[in-house]
């Protein structure tokens, strides 16, 4: 074969994969663009009906019969608290869990275990939290179907999401950096708390807040552990006037939550009973996407002043 | 009449006279064995390292000499399935460093040590230096000021940082990083400083920084270094190491070693026919 049809061959072969090349870049373009897409009509549509549902009276009212004066008063109180003892639960044991597998514990066969079953347990479905809460807390514990079980049930739903996030976050501190501190004497403990737990609060807050971004929204596992639909009342105020002062009875109280309503109001005939649902989704939704905007704001913030 | 000097102590005189000047012993490692998992690493190392001077450890990649020097701060401790054999021992004192019951946290105050590449805290400058002296229990404002500006100046930062003593150790240059890195291993008056390549990292105005510093360092305190730059290893130590394959081939004064190698494998090695 003469040398120049080679190379004739050639070209033309290289302009058919310049094309594979460029169709690919567009097809993802629409791809991306289409699943934005989605995310924009789904907004629009929560606004578009709900929006002008939302104001004070929606905010600071029980649920009612009337679909004109209910509100969502007790189901944010609800939520607020549940986030409360999910928070408190969850980022203590997974941080500490996450600080175990990635600094003290020797890599093994049974550490393998763990952290794959670690990775499985963030896969399982929420609604088989919802039936161990059931049984474990509800029945076995006697805690009723009260906000401390709901709280239980959504932190052992994100646990999985703390430790995994503070792993990551420990694993992007260079060992260099863990060298430096044993090298002049610090104990593990010692490193952990001077060093790498300061270091890597950006990433874990950022998990943290995520990890609540994602039980805010969780029904399935409330519902499961009987969570009541419809609420007008508050649970006891944790603050009291007289001594002493702090009350932990709201743990025991019966509760609703933001998806909880929306759920009862979407299963409701009636077009402003929908639309009650989607100002509840859109309030929700607003949570959610600030809370993801915190998130991205601290992982900026904490990372500005740490290079490796 | 002059009284005639006994014969005896003439010829102890002159024995004194001949032996070489044996200088006194700070590390003392004896039979020295380091296994990673069922890898043996290091072979039955035993060398003397000289207080108060520069020795160096020279070979081609992998020969050990980083794993040896780690072996001497027990860092070796923070990593599983490795074990040492033999005995390292400190002087004064000649307390075996890797005995049983001996803590690692307690040989690694007595001994700095200097990383290939920069690893300054993320913190502020004078945090750094401070770091290995809070460590020790020290936290009284004047104590710490007044250490921190010793071991500043000892490592020739003082007058380029001393204005910005709580600024974050990240804004400083790679060579000013490295000494920073020195000053905080030398703020707890260490015994002995392990250097482990510590100018790999640096351009050649850095590097000499350094070496002058280390050259200045060994009044204070003992320094061993290793180095796959042998003209280093030339200009700075006193003493030098050349191992090969995990063994100690051959150790002793620096100019005698480069110019008249006793072991046919340092002598291929120093005149670059490997490594």
């Amino acid at each position: 074969m003469p040398a120049s049809q080679n190379l004739r061959k050639q070209e033309a072969r290289a302009s058919r994969r310049r094309s594979i090349d460029r169709w690919f870049g567009r097809i993802g373009f629409l791809v991306t663009l289409g699943t934005l897409g989605v995310l924009a009509i789904l907004l629009l549509n929560l606004a578009a009906s709900g929006l002008t549902r939302i104001d004070w009276q929606f905010l600071l009212s029980f649920p009612s019969r009337r679909p004109a004066e209910a509100g969502i008063l007790s189901a944010w109180v609800g939520t607020i608290l549940l986030m409360m003892v999910t928070a408190s639960v969850a980022v203590p044991l997974g941080v500490a869990a996450g600080i175990y597998l990635e600094e003290y514990a020797p890599k093994n066969k049974w550490t393998d275990f763990v952290e794959i079953n670690i990775s499985n347990l963030a896969g399982v479905p929420s609604i088989l939290y919802g039936l161990m809460a059931l049984g474990l807390f509800v029945y076995q514990f006697r805690f009723g179907q009260s906000i401390l079980a709901g709280g239980l049930a959504l932190a052992c739903l994100v646990l999985p999401i703390v430790i995994v996030a503070t792993r990551e976050a420990l694993r992007t501190i260079p060992a260099s950096i863990r060298e430096a501190a044993f090298a002049l004497g610090a104990t593990r403990w010692q490193a952990v708390w001077h060093h790498l737990l300061p270091y890597s609060t950006g990433g874990i807050a950022t998990g943290v807040i995520l990890a609540m971004s994602r039980a805010i929204g969780e029904s399935a596992p409330l519902i499961t552990i009987g969570a009541l639909t419809f609420i007008a009342f508050l649970p006891p105020a944790p603050i009291l006037a007289h001594a002493p002062f702090i009350s932990f009875d709201w743990l025991f109280s019966p509760f609703t939550a933001l998806p909880i309503q929306m759920f009862n109001w979407v299963s409701r005939p009636g077009e402003e009973f929908q639309s009650n649902a989607a100002a509840a989704g859109l309030f929700l939704m607003l949570i959610t996407l600030s809370m993801n905007g915190a998130a991205i704001l601290l992982r900026r913030h904490a990372q500005r002043n740490i290079k490796w | 009449m002059v009284n005639p000097i006994p014969a005896a102590q003439v010829s102890s005189v002159k024995d004194i006279a001949q032996v070489e000047v044996k200088p006194e012993v700070k590390v003392e490692i004896q039979n020295l064995s380091f296994f990673y998992g069922r890898n043996q690493v290091l072979r039955n190392v035993s060398l003397d390292v000289p207080a108060y001077q520069v020795t160096a450890m020279i070979g081609p990649s992998g020969c050990g000499k980083t794993t040896l020097l780690r072996c001497l701060n027990r860092m070796h401790d923070l990593y599983p399935g490795n074990r040492y054999e033999g005995s390292v021992r400190l002087y004064p004192g000649g307390t075996d460093i890797l005995g049983p019951g001996m803590d690692p946290i307690r040989v690694r105050m007595r001994f700095g040590m200097v990383f290939q590449k920069p690893n300054p805290f993320p913190k502020s400058i004078y945090e750094n230096v401070a770091y290995g002296l809070r460590l020790q229990g020290m936290n009284k404002r004047r104590d710490l000021d007044e250490r921190v500006e010793k071991a500043l100046r000892e490592s020739a930062l003082w007058d380029e940082v001393k204005s910005r003593l709580h600024q974050l150790a990240h804004n400083l240059s790679g060579g000013q990083q490295q000494r920073l890195c020195i000053a905080r291993a030398i703020a707890t008056d260490p015994d002995v400083v392990l250097f482990d390549e510590p100018t790999s990292a640096l351009d050649p105005i850095a590097t000499s920084k350094i070496e002058e510093l280390i050259v200045e360092m060994k009044k204070r305190v003992t320094v061993i270094i290793v180095t796959h730059n042998l003209q280093q290893a030339g200009r700075i130590s006193d003493r030098t190491a050349f191992m090969y394959l995990g063994e100690l081939i051959e150790f002793g004064e620096t100019n005698r070693l480069f110019t008249n190698p006793a072991k046919p494998q340092t002598e291929d090695y120093i005149s670059g026919r490997f490594g």
